[in-house]
């Protein structure tokens, strides 16, 4: 593993692969690793995994959060190639490997993980060698940065489709930017029926399929990149459809009504991550998987007079939540679907429908 | 929500003495406590019992009173010190109990006492077993199938649901105390018969089996804005079945996908809430079935834990601290994350490595215990490894455990994996129950060719464990083979965490030879650091541990640093009191300018909290391990004098490798521990010793005992897995006893002394800087000559021994220490026989009743070692000549026989107390009866005795027993006993002994109408009998004695219980009572037999 910095990190490839070009980002979720592989929020990244031992449990065909590994790579300490659980259908190695997703395994990760925290998130190549070749480096340095890169539009959907039992409460359009399956599972729980429509769709599509309330998904790459979908949201945010957004989502709304988003140093990817729900006091154990945030404090959110936040991160303060002043349109930067993560924010999916039912 | 206002002093109970269940954890949690409440500025109250604790020393709390921890004792200072609120969390379940105890006698609401942290209602509902379960199905979550019972028919009809194995949990009893696994009707009966004794309700809970599930544990706080986090998930490599605290353990779980194990967090949070902790943690233990993940509530802890606090110290999570702060009304995002210091303590740690603990088991000392393994605990210590990988940590935690294994390396014979043979079919059918060594069978049954499966399904271990355990097994094949050892190759052994011993033997090397072939090669660990956070945030704390890793994140401290070699796994004779005088000495260093590096493997102290050292190496206390970092820091020195044997036997190689060792020389250590060059010290400083010798031979042993004369003690250096030391009389036992228990050749001689019978012994500690020695105590032990002096309750100052004698010993001690230049702590054992004072063994080291002398004197003397040891004298400490005394202070073992079915309480030359506790008062009685109350719980005031005692304890026996006839006291005795006493006045009923028939002197045990026992061995024949009356008095709480000097002290004690009430005084009272009046201490009481008596050596 070679970072755009010229730092090298060594390992063993259990199998041959092809290079592969990405940013390096580390997450620190104990557990979870195939729903982690299968969020296509991580389109496009190598993924560290600070936990050292993965595989342990192997792979099932339940835990998944789109139809395949999404990462562009797989870097642990240690790999398990023999995996126990009774849900287990097979090894994340075979798994990884018919996917084409190289995994470098007995990596220093805590070392990688410093050095990415210290240095900021940044681009990497994993490749078989036994150093670095200036092909290589050369390669690396010409493959394309995560800022300004629209990865939505690659990780959504070319077709919109209905999922939900048909006596269902309520109909939501989804816009999926690279939507985790869990979402759609608890909507299903909560008895909705989904239309999930393309990133690219267009409000009057929307209108067209007379949803109860609009779902703005997660998905990968930055906000800023995506803006054909911030002009739309713009467009459907003007009271008459309740808006629930996550992660990507959140910070898509936060452009369309005005505010900023910024990339963060080192992003923020895990399950441990505590955040304050600033109109209670509590705090919840979040599930998150970021890049930039949406600019903003207690205050308000920048250049988005609509919006009051809602959520604040307690590690370093950035923004995790917002709300319109008036409409029922609200969004987060975690994710409340978790999986993986702990379920201390499954509430706002509660929320949503009430403010579905209000309507 | 900030800290509570309304609050101004604090009560904290601590746990008491060391016990299986309860050890030096509660110290680790205790001490964080006081220092949390005192940051907060309130005023804290401690009682504990226990003086060899950090959590007792009398700087820390305001008041610290070492009484004992009952409801009587702790409602007296409750009068005295009116506290506003009581923290009972932090003590284990003997706090717990006391504190539900005060609240439902009504004393904490008459003294306006409020509970904080758990409250009576949660404590109530946690701890009563049919309350938990029905609490937990409000919940939709389920229990093993339960019901609670107070009879043995009630029990057998709750069998019937549950079929068998049936599992038998006694309600609120430490340590599964009394609980089992029954497999069929007529042991569930005998289970369950105990259970209802020990249980102090009188109730025990009837359970489906759930043997073989996977067993996690998850550690839990809540704060009272409803705020919960999870702070850390255990995953027990023993499947159910097996008590938690003798399993073996891993941190994180496993082999949980997340959906499970967010679903068994969602359980533990809703569990916490139902239960109504409101501020503080708790633990609660799941059973998972490993064929379709079924979860089952197990049990949960509304307090601090043994398993909180290897939580604590695998992530980095102070929960005790948190936990105090929390229940003085913080809220968790107020608090600092104390490792990282710039994020809130409102968060989950993540783990970027693997911790193991391994237990530590004393059926070495116990032979006839059974010894496996069940839901009651038997293990006496632990420790704990961190690793970047299983296969490292579980490694590194087999050699931390010191119990003769570098690692996972099976027994040298089978005996030693307790298995009679190999072949797959016998491995198998090993391999299905439980014990210390079934993780060495495994490794002989996979090294036999069985698969993972085979030995899966006989053990139970998840295959996951059996996988990585296959790895190493795979990776020793392909070592042994490899043509050439290269850095590589090395390397990839050391990242799976092989020693440098185990890489020797599977290449038929030596363990110097690997390691200098690897430090040629520039094979070196790396050190990380434990940051709770996985590296996502800048961490500045150096809580470190070693893995043959890239980046090395520790700065070499150099001259400053003062490595202190901590005492690992606590063991039968090496326990907290250890740990104390490392953190003294730590804190001392500190004082002083200097950088304290602490190196120790034991999760349960208060050394291996991260804020005690500048630096904390968590690692095994090999000398490998510990040569690395040495090598690494390069410190002004080692100190090897403060953790027991463990340091102590690594100070030759240490010295060889060129390290400095402080404080006392290499040398001086050797001369004490060297027999001959011993020898020809006492000669030359014309102390006298007990006639001995050294055999190399049976018909040596016996020309040399015959030569010094029976009987003789016998410390043979290889043992065949009984007692190490034994007292013989003749010839015929001497050998029969080579045949039975221990093995003499050239290479293993055997050091023999003469006994001497009824002689007094004693212990000396003193301090000495290299030219001034202090005497810091004289105690005088209570138990005879023949009783290991960590076994024989002690009293200081000496009660029956003479002025002479005493000052004799004082002056031999300084005549060792001054002979041996000691830098330090020095303890002397002597025996005195007929006037004469014998010098038994001379430790310059610190003892074991180090913190005990503290305490009574109030010199920290652990402490004022450390500064002597860098070149500080005495005089610029201002030490006196004498450590004055304010009063007597008694110090009495506590044994675990009641936890070990199988084991005879007679005491001997081999130590087998796990803790001691303190007594301290104006008198000998009363300090006696404290001592006695806090140890085991109870002394009778009035009632009946039972009295069976040989042929030579008569005539001592007699005049203690009519005291006891005076005090009101029915006598009761077997035949020839009676006899006696009846020929000399005294009033005693006979009773039948066991073989007579019946009723017998267990009958009357066990029916209650026995309130004291006096027994002393009554020869082979009646050893069955014997051993049943001790045994029956134990499992029925009966207190008992089984030496004379003990009888005729717990008749004083008795005799002041009922004089007055026991009154309780802080030790700051009796320290400041020493600095005011300055005075000598008061002469103890009269002597025990109210009758002159002739001293009888």
């Amino acid at each position: 593993m070679l970072l755009e910095d010229g730092a090298w990190f060594p390992g063993t490839a259990p199998l041959p692969f092809e290079p592969a070009y990405a940013e390096v980002v580390f997450t620190t979720n104990l557990s979870g690793y195939q729903e982690v592989f299968t969020d296509p929020s991580y389109l496009g990244q190598l993924v560290v995994m600070t936990a050292p031992m993965i595989g342990n449990y192997g792979i099932n065909p339940e835990d998944i959060e789109s139809d395949r590994p999404r990462v562009a790579g797989v870097v642990v300490r240690e790999l398990s190639l023999k995996p126990s659980n009774w849900r287990a259908t097979g090894g994340l190695l075979d798994w990884l490997a018919a996917a084409k997703v190289p995994i470098v395994a007995d990596v220093d990760t805590r070392q990688l993980t410093r050095h990415i925290r210290s240095k900021g998130a940044m681009r990497g190549v994993v490749a078989i060698g036994q150093g670095p070749t200036d092909e290589i480096r050369a390669a690396l340095a010409a493959s394309p940065s995560m800022d300004g890169l629209d990865l939505a539009s690659a990780a959504t959907i070319a077709r919109e489709y209905i999922e939900g039992p048909k006596d269902a409460r309520h109909h939501v359009v989804a816009y999926d930017f690279g939507m985790k399956r869990n979402i759609l599972r608890l909507f299903a729980q909560n008895r909705c029926r989904v239309t999930v429509v393309p990133a690219d769709t267009p409000a009057a599509r929307v209108r067209e399929l007379k949803p109860d309330g609009l779902f703005l998904s997660n998905g990968p790459g930055d906000p800023a990149a995506v803006g054909y979908a911030v002009d739309t949201i713009r467009e459907l945010a003007d009271g008459s459809l309740p808006i629930f957004g996550i992660c990507l989502g959140h910070q898509l709304l936060g452009l369309a009504l005005g505010g900023e988003t910024v990339k963060l140093p080192y992003g923020h990817r895990g399950g441990n991550h505590p955040v304050r729900d600033l109109q209670t006091g509590q705090v919840l154990i979040t599930s998150q998987n970021h890049g930039f945030a949406v600019r903003g404090d207690t205050g308000g959110v920048r250049g988005a007079k609509a919006l009051e936040v809602t959520h604040l991160n307690l590690n370093d303060g950035t923004v995790e939540g917002v709300r319109h002043r008036e409409a029922p349109i609200f969004a987060v930067q975690y994710h409340p679907e978790a999986s993986p993560g702990p379920h201390d924010a499954q509430g706002h999916f509660q929320q949503f429908l009430q403010a579905l039912d209000s309507q | 929500m900030p800290r509570r206002t309304d609050l101004r002093s604090i009560l904290l109970l601590g746990s008491g003495p060391i016990v299986i269940g309860q050890a030096a954890e509660f110290d680790y949690s205790g001490t964080q406590a006081v220092k949390a409440l005192k940051e907060e500025g309130y005023r804290v109250v401690l009682v504990n019992s226990n003086p060899a604790t950090i959590m007792t020393d009398p700087e820390l709390a305001e008041r610290t009173y070492i009484e004992p921890v009952t409801p009587d004792w702790v409602r007296k200072v409750i009068e005295r010190e009116r506290p506003d609120a009581l923290l009972p969390t932090m003590g284990g379940q003997t706090a717990l109990n006391v504190a539900m105890a005060l609240a439902r006698d009504g004393t904490l609401e008459r003294f306006g006492v409020e509970l904080i942290g758990a409250n009576a209602r949660a404590i109530q509902m946690a701890e009563d077993r049919a309350e938990f379960a029905v609490a937990m199905r409000r919940i939709g979550l389920d229990t093993p199938l339960g019901r609670t019972v107070g009879t043995v028919a009630e029990a057998l009809a709750a069998a019937a649901d549950t079929g068998f194995p049936s599992i038998i949990r006694p309600s609120f009893t430490l340590g599964g105390t009394g609980g089992g696994v029954a497999y069929n009707r007529a042991e569930f009966e005998e289970l369950v018969e105990r259970a209802l004794e020990l249980s102090p309700v009188h109730t025990t809970l009837i359970e489906r089996s759930v043997l073989g599930w996977k067993e996690f544990e998850l550690e839990v706080m809540r704060d009272r804005r409803d705020n919960v986090v999870i702070v850390c998930s255990i995953e027990n490599l023993d499947p159910m079945g097996v008590h938690t605290g003798d399993s073996i353990t891993v941190a994180p779980a496993m082999t949980l996908t997340d959906r499970e194990y967010q679903k068994m967090r969602d359980a533990a949070i809703a569990i916490i809430r139902e239960i109504g902790v409101e501020a503080g943690g708790c633990n609660i233990q799941f059973a998972v079935n490993p064929a379709d993940g079924e979860l089952l509530v197990i049990e949960m802890n509304p307090r601090v834990s043994r398993s909180s606090a290897l939580a604590s110290k695998a992530t980095g999570f102070p929960i005790a601290r948190i936990g105090t702060k929390l229940a003085v009304g913080y809220t968790l995002d107020e608090l600092p994350n104390d490792i990282t210091k710039t994020t809130p303590a409102s968060f989950e740690p993540v783990l970027d490595y693997v911790v193991v603990k391994v237990p530590r088991f004393a059926f070495e000392k116990f032979p006839t215990a059974d010894y496996r393994l069940t839901t009651q605990m038997k293990s006496v210590g632990e420790a704990m490894a961190i690793g970047r990988t299983f296969k490292e940590a579980f490694q590194k935690g087999l050699r931390a455990l010191e119990a003769g294994r570098p690692g996972w390396v099976v027994g040298a014979t089978l005996a030693d994996d307790r298995l009679t043979s190999d072949s797959p079919e016998d491995l198998r059918v090993a391999l299905r129950t439980p014990t210390p060594e079934r993780i060495f069978q495994v490794k002989r049954a996979l090294l036999a060719g069985l698969d993972v499966d085979a030995v899966a399904q006989a053990s139970g271990i998840d295959p996951w464990f059996l996988y990585q355990l296959d790895e190493l097994v795979e990776a020793e094949r392909w070592y042994a083979g490899v043509p050439e050892v290269g850095a590589a190759d090395l390397r990839r052994m050391k990242r799976m965490g092989f020693s440098d011993y185990q890489l020797a033997q599977l290449r038929g090397t030596t363990e110097e030879a690997v390691r200098r072939r690897r430090w040629d090669l520039g094979v070196h660990p790396a050190y990380k650091t434990v940051d709770t956070c996985a590296g996502e945030f800048p961490s500045s704390t150096p809580y470190l541990y070693s893995s043959y890793d890239e980046e090395n994140e520790s700065d070499p401290t150099g001259e400053r640093g003062v490595v202190i070699l901590g005492s690992g796994p606590n063991r039968i004779g090496q326990g907290v009191e250890f740990d104390y005088c490392c953190v003294r000495a730590g804190l001392a260093f500190r004082e002083l300018g200097l950088k304290t590096i602490m190196i120790n493997s034991n999760p349960e102290t208060v050394s291996t909290d991260f804020d005690i050292s500048d630096k904390l190496y968590f690692e095994p206390l090999t000398f490998e391990d510990v040569i690395e970092i040495v090598r690494w820091e390069r410190p002004k020195g080692v100190v090897v004098q403060l953790g027991g044997q463990t340091p102590l036997r690594l100070t030759k190689p240490l010295e060889a490798a060129g390290i400095p060792i402080l404080g006392t020389t290499p040398d001086a250590i050797d001369i004490a521990e060297d027999r001959e060059r011993f020898e020809a010290l006492a000669r030359r400083l014309g102390v006298n010793q007990p006639a001995n010798g050294t055999a190399r031979s049976v018909e040596e042993a016996v020309k040399v005992a015959e030569r010094i004369g029976f009987p003789v003690l016998i410390r043979p250096s290889y043992v065949l897995g009984g007692r190490a030391m034994e007292i013989v009389y003749d010839a015929g036992s001497l050998r029969e006893f080579f045949e039975r228990a221990a093995r003499v050749a050239p290479e293993h001689p055997v050091l023999i002394d003469r006994f001497l019978e009824d002689a007094f012994e004693a212990d000396v500690d003193a301090i000495a800087d290299g030219r001034r020695c202090v005497i810091g105590g004289v105690m005088q032990h209570i138990e005879d000559a023949g009783v290991h002096s960590g076994d024989s309750a002690c009293v200081l100052p000496p009660y029956l021994i003479g002025d002479r004698e005493v000052e004799e010993m004082r002056r031999y001690t300084k005549a060792f220490a001054e002979a041996l230049g000691v830098v330090g702590l020095i303890n002397v054992q002597y025996a005195i026989k007929d006037g004469v004072v014998y010098v038994l063994e001379v430790n310059p080291r610190a003892s074991r009743t180090v913190p005990f002398v503290s305490k009574a004197t109030g010199y920290p003397l652990a402490q004022l070692a450390a500064h002597v040891m860098v070149g500080r004298t005495l005089d610029e400490l201002g030490l006196p000549d004498d450590l004055p005394l304010p009063g007597v202070a008694v110090k009495e073992a506590v044994f675990p026989f009641s936890k070990l079915p199988g084991v005879d309480s007679i005491l001997g030359p081999e130590m087998r107390s796990t803790g001691e506790a303190m007594g301290i008062a104006d008198s000998f009685g009363m300090a006696f009866a404290k001592a006695q109350i806090a140890a085991d719980g109870s002394l009778p005031l009035e009632g009946a005795i039972l009295v069976t005692v040989n042929d030579s304890d008569k005539p001592t026996v007699a005049p203690i027993v009519r005291r006891f006839h005076e005090l009101g006291f029915r006598i009761v005795a077997t035949e020839g006993t009676q006899k006696y006493l009846r020929a000399r006045g005294i009033p005693a009923e006979r009773v039948q002994k066991v073989h007579e028939g019946r009723p017998n002197a267990t009958d009357l045990i066990v029916s209650g109408q026995v309130h004291l026992l006096i027994n002393t061995p009554l020869g082979k024949f009646t050893q069955a009998d014997d051993y049943a009356i001790r045994r029956s008095a134990l499992m029925h709480r009966v207190p008992y004695t089984t030496t004379m000097s003990a009888a005729s002290a717990a008749c004083d004690a008795i005799i002041a219980l009922r004089s007055r009430t026991g009154s309780v005084r802080s030790l700051q009272e009796w320290h400041e009572r020493t600095t005011v009046e300055s005075q000598a201490p008061e002469p103890a009481n009269v002597p025990p037999n109210g009758e002159p008596r002739p001293v009888r050596a």
